[in-house]
């Protein structure tokens, strides 16, 4: 449910944003999401409309771009695309060591007049 | 959560105990028509790059809590767990066996009600009760909100009890210096595996009610083994809250712990 909070963030955070520009409305919000940022993106859009309801934000579009998880197996040491917190070396089944795919970033939003 | 439409545009409600006030918070009562249209920066339209995190409100007020702490030399810990791991069990022991060895205080999360502040209050120690509502988890605003009615002396232990709940607690930082988990045997070995967030997310785990393992098929062994793939970097205490049972390291090492920003010596 930290989706909420998250989607309240995004929106608060464009509308600061949109607001400096003396933009009128926000039209498109592009965020982006880690693999192991521990965000769900199905969630998140649907929290995000209604988050974004009677804001300038409202009606507007959520593009949420996926970016992959990277890991370090710790015992040998080799780099692996991670999708999920907890997972195992395909070479030599090691813990996994998350080194990026944590991010929740707001990248850009798209604004009228 | 707000009645109307289920959004999260609720403030927290703070009480400070023994002051008998409660900030109430804001609901919010909105139009609730809500069309998605999936435009394009069309005629006139603009893009602006922004580049920031989605939490930096969240970041940046952790971090003036983390200045103010070191400022005053307070340790914070912020401890999570899920429901019924015997978090406030644990801080009501804690302060028996501390109180008058060094300055505790205690703010309280829970989505409803004051029972766990009215427990922490009747050991004497400053404590301030913070209802989420729906909220899910503790945030660095709240707990700002909190260390406003708070007097803290230097040297403090502040215990800041997060909603019992393994997932979104992870995600909010409040400003401690650690995150402390307390897992109990009644729920099982493998809570790290299946919420391996929370137990990177933390540096010191509490595996409480060991006075309960006569009677369980936990296997406490196997526990720490998951704890050690898990989070190799973890420091492990064992201990009953109920029976004392191994409590003396964990007191030892919480009335030790260097507070951030204190001049080593």
């Amino acid at each position: 449910m930290h989706e909420m909070s998250i989607a309240i963030s995004i929106v608060e955070l464009a509308c600061q944003q949109a607001g400096t520009a003396g933009a009128g409305r926000i039209t498109r919000v592009e965020v982006e999401v880690g693999a192991l940022a521990g965000v769900l993106a199905d969630s998140l859009r649907f929290c995000y409309e209604a988050a974004s309801r009677d804001t300038m934000a409202a009606d507007s579009e959520l593009v949420i771009i996926e970016l992959p998880g990277d890991g370090e197996c710790a015992s040998c040491h080799g780099r692996r695309d991670m999708t999920e917190a907890l997972a195992l070396c395909p070479d030599c089944g090691g813990i996994m060591r998350p080194r990026g795919g944590r991010e929740l970033r707001l990248r850009a939003i798209e604004v009228d007049d | 959560m707000c009645d109307n439409c289920g959004c999260g545009h609720q403030e927290a409600n703070i009480t400070v105990m023994g002051s008998g006030v409660a900030k109430t918070g804001q609901d919010h009562a909105g139009d609730h028509a809500a069309d998605h249209a999936g435009d394009q920066a069309g005629e006139g339209g603009r893009r602006l790059a922004v580049e920031q995190e989605v939490l930096a409100k969240n970041i940046a007020q952790a971090e003036h809590n983390r200045e103010h702490f070191a400022r005053h030399r307070i340790l914070a810990l912020n401890l999570v767990s899920s429901p019924g791991a015997g978090k406030t069990t644990l801080l009501e022991r804690t302060i028996l066996e501390l109180n008058g060895r060094l300055p505790l205080a205690v703010i309280e999360g829970d989505q409803q009600t004051l029972l766990d502040a009215q427990r922490i209050e009747r050991t004497g120690v400053p404590v301030v009760q913070v209802n989420t509502g729906a909220g899910c988890h503790l945030d660095a605003e709240m707990i700002h909100r909190a260390l406003h009615r708070l007097e803290l002396s230097a040297g403090s232990r502040l215990l800041i009890e997060n909603v019992g709940n393994l997932v979104c607690p992870a995600m909010f930082d409040l400003g401690e210096a650690a995150k402390v988990v307390i897992i109990s045997p009644t729920e099982g070995e493998d809570k790290p595996l299946k919420y391996p967030a929370m137990f990177t997310a933390a540096s010191i785990c509490v595996i409480n009610k060991i006075d309960l393992l006569p009677y369980l098929d936990f296997d406490l062994a196997l526990c720490r083994q998951y704890l050690q793939q898990v989070n190799p970097d973890l420091q492990i205490f064992t201990l009953s809250a109920k029976s004392g049972e191994g409590l003396a390291d964990w007191l030892e090492w919480l009335a030790t712990a260097q507070p951030p920003g204190a001049a080593a010596v």
